[in-house]
C-alpha cells in the first residue's frame, strides 16, 4: 500500500461524498473535451476526404496552365493568355524522362444534341493518352485512338452525366450520334463517373472529342495550336517533384524566358493542390477546436468554483491534517489531485462521450470522422492542464490557512 | 537534570485584533521537563490557548525563545514545523477532531500519511495504537457510529501513534460526561507511565487535579505554579 494510492483513494472518497455536485461540476469538461474530440476527428475527416478526392484526379499528375498575363502590375488569373501549344505538349512527352504521359486540353462549352434531349456542357477537345494520365477508366465502349485524332475524326466519349442527361437509363449510347454546334458525332465510349473536383465542379458533365476535330470543325476562331491547360503524369510518385522540375526547365528554354524573369506558364502538382486544400481544412479545424475549447476553459472555472466551496467547507478538515503534520505542500498536493480526478475523469467520460458522437456523425451525416489516438491524448493531457490550473488557487488557499483558525471554524 | 521538553524562555506573543494590539502572552518562563504530567490553567484569555498553540508549534512567539527538547524552534520554518509536529507532537481537542469520511483506522493512519520517510508498517503501528486505547474492536466505524468517549480515544491513538515525545491535551474531558472524562484521564495518565509527556490544557481545577503540577496563567503571566 503505497502513500500515493491512499491520498488518490481520499480524493475520490471526498468527490464521492457529492456525487451530483462532482458530476455537475465534471460536465463542464465532459463537454468541452467531448466537442474538442468530435472537431477533430470532423476536421480529419474533411481533411482526408478531400486528400481523397485531390488524389483522385489523375496519377502522379502535374497540370500546366497558361501563365497570367501581367499589364502594368495588373495580373490576371491562370490561363487568362494563351501561352501553351500542341508543340509544348508533344517537347514534354519527348524530352522529359521523368514524364510517362502526356495531354493537353482545350475547353469550351457548347449545346450537344442527342435526339429530341439536349444539355448544355463542356466539351474537351484532347488527345488519346488523356484517360491514362488522368487515371481514368471507361464504362463502355472505348477512349480516342490515336488515328482517329490524328484524322480529325467525328468522334465523341461521353462523361456519365452527359449520358444520363441525354439517354434513358440503361440505353445503349455507343455507336448513336450526337451534335455539336450542328456537327455530327458518333458516340465511341462512355467514362465511368469520377465524381466532383475538390472545388465542386462535376467532371463527369463533359464531352470528349479529339482536339484536331475540336479546333477545325468546333472552335473555328481560336488561336490555332494553343491549348488550354496540358496534364502530364510523371513515371512514379517520387518522380513528380523531378518532372515538375523538367518541365518547368524546358518550357523556359522554349518560351525564351531569360533568367530572372517570371515564367509566363505555372506547373501544379496534386500535392500542392492537396497543401493548399489541407491549410483550409487546417485552418477550420483548429477555429472549431478553438471554440471548443472554450467550453473547456469554462468547465475549469467551474471546477475553480466547486474547489473553493470545498475548501472553505472542509477547513476544519484541512486544520486537522495541518495539525498532526501535514506539510503546505501536502496539503496542495490533496486538493490538486482532487481538481485533477474531476478532470481527468470528466476528461475520461468526454473521450468517450466525443468518441461515441463521432461515429454517430459519421453513420448520420454520412461524413467521414477520423478519430485518432493523439487526440485521446492530447485530449486527456489537456484535461489534467485544466485540473491543475484552475485546482491551484483552491488548493494555494487551503495549504495556506492558518491552522488554528481552521480548527476553531465550525 | 535532563533536557526539558518545554522551554520558553521570557516569551511574548502579541497579535493586531480589530485595530488594537493584544499581548496574549507577556514574558513567560516555563519548563516541562520529559515524562512529566502537566495541567496549564486559567481563565479565558489568560494566555493558556496562546501558550499551547506555540508549544505545539501550530502558532510562532513575537519575541523570546522557546525550545523543544533542548532545540530551539524559535525561527524555523513551516515545513520544519509540520515534521515536528508529525513526530513529536499529538493533539487532542475537546472536540475530537476526527475527519468524519474516514474510519477509526483512518483516522490513525493520518498522521504516518504525512510522516518522512514513509513508515513501513503503518496498517499494524495504527491497529497497534488502537489497542492501547482499547478500540480495536472499532477500527472500522466512522466518527459517527461511535460515542464521544470513543471518539476521543480514537484521538488519543491518532495522537500517539507516531510515537511523540509530547502529548498536547485541550480540554480532552469538555465534552465528556463525568464518568467518560475520568476514563479517558485514565488513558492519559497510563500513557504519561510509559513515558510520554503530556500537557493538558483546562480550566477545570477537577480536571487540572489530576496532573501532577499546575501551572496557572494569569493575563499572559506565570500567576502560579503548584506540584501534588
Amino acid at each position: 500500500m503505497n502513500i500515493w494510492w491512499t491520498v488518490i483513494r481520499l480524493a475520490v472518497r471526498a468527490l464521492l461524498a457529492y456525487k451530483v455536485r462532482s458530476l455537475l461540476t465534471m460536465l463542464g469538461i465532459i463537454i468541452g473535451i467531448g466537442s474538442v474530440i468530435v472537431m477533430i476527428s470532423v476536421g480529419r475527416g474533411a481533411n482526408a476526404s478531400i486528400q481523397d478526392q485531390i488524389h483522385s484526379l489523375g496519377s502522379n499528375m502535374l497540370m500546366v496552365f497558361s501563365g497570367s498575363t501581367k499589364s502594368g502590375g495588373v495580373r490576371a488569373g491562370y490561363g487568362t493568355k494563351p501561352t501553351l501549344d500542341i508543340g509544348d505538349a508533344d517537347v514534354i512527352a519527348r524530352d522529359c524522362p521523368a514524364v510517362l504521359e502526356v495531354s493537353h486540353v482545350t475547353v469550351q462549352s457548347d449545346q450537344i444534341v442527342a435526339g429530341k434531349k439536349n444539355w448544355g456542357a463542356k466539351v474537351l477537345g484532347t488527345t488519346e493518352t488523356y484517360t491514362a494520365v488522368r487515371d481514368w477508366p471507361l464504362m463502355a465502349g472505348e477512349f480516342l485512338t490515336h488515328p482517329q485524332v490524328r484524322s480529325a475524326a467525328n468522334v465523341a466519349v461521353l462523361g456519365s452525366s452527359i449520358y444520363d442527361n441525354l439517354f434513358e437509363p440503361g440505353e445503349e449510347a455507343v455507336g448513336r450520334t450526337i451534335r455539336i454546334k450542328n456537327v455530327p458525332f458518333r458516340v465511341i465510349g462512355i467514362l465511368s463517373p469520377k465524381g466532383r473536383t475538390p472545388s465542386g465542379q462535376d467532371q463527369d458533365d463533359a464531352v470528349f472529342i479529339p482536339h484536331t476535330t475540336m479546333e477545325r470543325k468546333i472552335a473555328g476562331h481560336r488561336l490555332p495550336g494553343m491549348v488550354h491547360f496540358i496534364l502530364v503524369s510523371a513515371q512514379t510518385g517520387e518522380l513528380v517533384d523531378e518532372a515538375k522540375r523538367e518541365v518547368e526547365e524546358l518550357l523556359r528554354q522554349r518560351h525564351r524566358i531569360a533568367p530572372g524573369s517570371d515564367d509566363d506558364f505555372t506547373v501544379r502538382t496534386l500535392d500542392e493542390y492537396a497543401d493548399m486544400a489541407g491549410k483550409t481544412t487546417d485552418i477550420m479545424t483548429y477555429l472549431l477546436t478553438a471554440v471548443a475549447a472554450i467550453s473547456l476553459l469554462v468547465g475549469g472555472i467551474g471546477i475553480m468554483n466547486i474547489m473553493l466551496v470545498s475548501v472553505t467547507e472542509r477547513t476544519r478538515e484541512i486544520g486537522i491534517r495541518i495539525a498532526v503534520g501535514a506539510r503546505e505542500s501536502d496539503v496542495l498536493i490533496q486538493f490538486l489531485i482532487e481538481a485533477m480526478v474531476i478532470s481527468i475523469v470528466g476528461g475520461i467520460l468526454g473521450t468517450i462521450l466525443g468518441v461515441a458522437a463521432s461515429k454517430i456523425i459519421a453513420q448520420v451525416a454520412g461524413w467521414l470522422t477520423i478519430v485518432s489516438i493523439d487526440s485521446i491524448l492530447l485530449a486527456t493531457i489537456f484535461s489534467a492542464i485544466v485540473g491543475i490550473f484552475f485546482g491551484f488557487y483552491p488548493a494555494r488557499k487551503a495549504a495556506g490557512m492558518d491552522p488554528i483558525l481552521a480548527l476553531r471554524h465550525e | 537534570m535532563d533536557t526539558p521538553v518545554i522551554r520558553f524562555r521570557n516569551a511574548w506573543k502579541t497579535y493586531p485584533m480589530a485595530g488594537e494590539t493584544v499581548e496574549a502572552l507577556k514574558g513567560v518562563d516555563v519548563e516541562i521537563g520529559a515524562g512529566e504530567f502537566v495541567a496549564i490553567m486559567g481563565p479565558s484569555g489568560s494566555g493558556k490557548s496562546t501558550l499551547m498553540h506555540v508549544a505545539g508549534l501550530l502558532d510562532t512567539l513575537t519575541t523570546g525563545v522557546y525550545e523543544l527538547e533542548g532545540e530551539d524552534v524559535s525561527a524555523i520554518s513551516k515545513t520544519r514545523r509540520a515534521d515536528i509536529r508529525n513526530r513529536k507532537i499529538g493533539f487532542i481537542f475537546q472536540s475530537f477532531n476526527l475527519l468524519s469520511r474516514c474510519s477509526a483506522l483512518e483516522n490513525v493512519e493520518l498522521p504516518m500519511l504525512y510522516h518522512r520517510p514513509p513508515v513501513p508498517d503503518w496498517k499494524e503501528k495504527a491497529m497497534e495504537a488502537l489497542r492501547i486505547v482499547g478500540m480495536q474492536s472499532r477500527s472500522a466505524h466512522l466518527p459517527t457510529q461511535l460515542s464521544g468517549g470513543q471518539q476521543q480515544r480514537v484521538a488519543i491513538a491518532r495522537a500517539l501513534v507516531n510515537q511523540p515525545a509530547l502529548i498536547m491535551a485541550d480540554e480532552p474531558t469538555g465534552n465528556l460526561d463525568t464518568h467518560t472524562g475520568q476514563e479517558i484521564m485514565n488513558v492519559l495518565q497510563s500513557l504519561q507511565k510509559q513515558g510520554i509527556t503530556i500537557v493538558l490544557v483546562t480550566h477545570d481545577p477537577e480536571v487540572g487535579q489530576k496532573a501532577h503540577r499546575r501551572i496557572w496563567l494569569r493575563d499572559g503571566r506565570i500567576a502560579q505554579n503548584e506540584a501534588n
